[in-house]
């Protein structure tokens, strides 16, 4: 089975957020891009099944060549090839359709992305590629399983976990607990220079939102103290304060 | 027409699709529209009118009666298209964040999901959104005539707007791929996410058999509890209750911490709680920075205390 992985790099999870520009573009300076981590864990979870059931993984990534690093870190990680889309995504449906153009002559088994990317948090590109490409979705899964012409895959829902099965093929979205995401080693860095990485133009650029500006949450005030030896005060104060308990 | 897509849980609406509805019918007068609520199969809830439905469209077909992706945005987009819907908003629960881009395209609307502003209708349609992993805000202007919102839960007021709502069932065909084949929900607890108080409590709690006072103390309060990523990876806890970065990211009225640092991956999942309380022995903790209410001593003497006090609070 082929599967493609949608591979977003985002700033690393330490990274200070600032922004530049009259806060109207997020500050990249001296930030180190990792693959997103949910995206780490689809690429896991792909190569695990493609090493059970046959097949190679594809990685998509959408963006200019300032991306190429993080492509090869998934390359190293163990995917046959990539594809790189040439563009610089303004929103998720911009992201979603310059992904669903690069594939149009391709096939896919499986498409794989991660819940949402750590920066923008939409959480729509599997969404939007699903429907775009008239497939289902299975949303935010914790495990997924091929077994003859379905997937199984276990998805969050609201208050607990639901057990699904759904014909192939299909889009899905990776949550924590997928798998354990696997580190390159010396010789899966070493072949990643080597490995295919096609890079497509896409110019239809259409998107419906725009990003204006950006902030921060306001300051806290000063956290207010209470004593230990007469902790049960927080309860009184969240009761006479907040109007909490 | 401004539409809602409601959620149901025990024959009730849940109070994340009501807090969208009202957000709904705020719009609504803006705009001189109507606000629609969306039911999909089952049985139509009470509550639509108290929290702002000028009307109630109830779309049956056989396959609506459970929640599948497919089924229910087929359901919501043909109702959507029928009435002229031009904004179509609903809760970011799972079933919000898998519909909401499902049915923009269907529906060629633009969509933000991560709403936590009003629109400003002043230069356009500008929400606020939460990005970096609630480390920061964005304004995004929905520049398509149609559009979809997913609002974060617990971010808006129930109103109460005291509507009698016509309601209408519609017909919608609907094919369902998706199988459902077990469903396994937390019984009797608070669902995290919908949790309006919450109790957390990381590695200070030195093992897995200390945790019976937080859940006591929850358990007076009324309170969800939730853990630190160590804590999930150790197995101390079950994974469902990790928030933090990678894990669960909530918006509490209340969000206790005992024992938890406050690591940056953890603060952007609970940071955008409303009043936060942190108990850690160490004076340094960064969780201190963003924390309302602090103490600095030691959980195994400051729990029981607050037990103790709780519980005289509530007449236990």
């Amino acid at each position: 089975m082929n599967i493609l992985v949608c591979v977003s790099p985002v700033p690393d999870t330490t990274t200070k957020i600032t922004f530049v520009d009259n806060n109207t573009k997020f500050n990249t300076e001296g930030v180190q891009f990792i693959i997103n981590p949910y995206d780490e864990l689809a690429l896991t979870r792909a190569l695990e099944l493609t090493e059970k059931h046959g097949g190679e993984v594809t990685v998509i990534t959408v963006g200019t060549a300032g991306t190429e690093p993080v492509i090869r870190k998934a390359l190293a990680i163990g995917a046959a090839k990539a594809i790189r889309v040439n563009c610089d995504p303004v929103d998720s449906l911009h992201t979603a359709q310059a992904i669903h153009s690069a594939i149009s002559n391709e096939s896919f088994d499986l498409i794989f992305t991660g819940r949402e990317s750590i920066d923008y948090n939409s959480g729509q590109v599997a969404g939007l590629l699903a429907e775009l490409l008239g497939m289902g979705l299975l949303n935010i899964v914790t495990s997924i399983e091929v077994e003859g012409s379905d997937v199984i895959a276990t998805r969050d829902i609201d208050g607990g976990k639901e057990k699904v099965s759904h014909p192939l093929p299909c889009v899905a979205s990776a949550q924590k607990d997928l798998c354990e995401p696997r580190i390159p080693n010396m010789r899966g860095i070493m072949q990643a220079r080597t490995k295919q990485l096609n890079v497509v133009e896409y110019a239809d650029a259409y998107n419906d939102t725009e990003y204006l500006s950006y902030d921060l949450p306001p300051a806290k005030g000063a956290v207010k103290l209470i004593d230990p030896a007469n902790a049960g005060e927080l309860i009184d104060l969240l009761r006479s304060e907040k109007k909490l308990i | 027409m401004i539409a809602v897509y409601i959620e149901r849980e025990n024959g009730r609406a849940k109070k994340s699709s009501l807090e969208a509805l009202s957000y709904a019918k705020n719009l609504a007068v803006k705009n001189s529209a109507q606000s629609i609520a969306i039911v999909a199969g089952g049985e139509v809830p009470s509550d639509l009118g108290d929290a702002g439905a000028d009307a109630i469209v109830h779309v049956t077909d056989g396959n609506l009666n459970e929640f599948t992706p497919e089924g229910h945005a087929t359901a919501i987009s043909e109702v959507c298209k029928q009435k002229g819907v031009t904004t179509l908003i609903m809760a970011g629960t799972y079933a919000g964040k898998i519909l909401a881009p499902i049915c923009s395209v269907k529906l060629k609307a633009g969509c933000v999901t991560g709403v936590v502003s009003e629109p400003d209708l002043s230069n356009g349609f500008v929400v606020r959104k939460s990005c970096f992993s609630n480390k920061a805000f964005t304004m995004v202007n929905v520049k398509s005539d149609r559009k979809v919102l997913s609002l974060i839960p617990n971010s808006f007021e129930v109103g109460s707007f005291g509507l009698t709502p016509s309601v209408e069932s519609i017909s919608v065909s609907t094919s369902v791929l998706t199988k459902s084949l077990e469903v396994d929900k937390v019984k009797g607890k608070i669902p995290l996410t919908e949790a309006e108080l919450v109790v957390s409590a990381g590695r200070g709690m030195k093992g897995p058999e200390n945790w019976g006072m937080i859940e006591e103390l929850a358990d007076i309060l009324g309170a969800a509890t939730a853990c630190s990523k160590p804590v999930a990876d150790l197995d101390w806890r079950p994974h469902g209750e990790h928030v933090g970065q990678t894990g669960i990211t909530i918006k509490p009225n209340l969000y206790i911490a005992i024992g938890i640092s406050g690591a940056i991956q953890h603060l952007a999942g609970v940071s955008s709680s409303k009043v936060i309380c942190v108990i850690n022995t160490d004076p340094e903790a960064p969780f201190f920075k963003v924390a309302d209410y602090g103490i600095v001593g030691d959980a195994f003497e400051v729990v029981p205390k607050l037990i103790e006090r709780a519980r005289q609070l509530k007449g236990l």
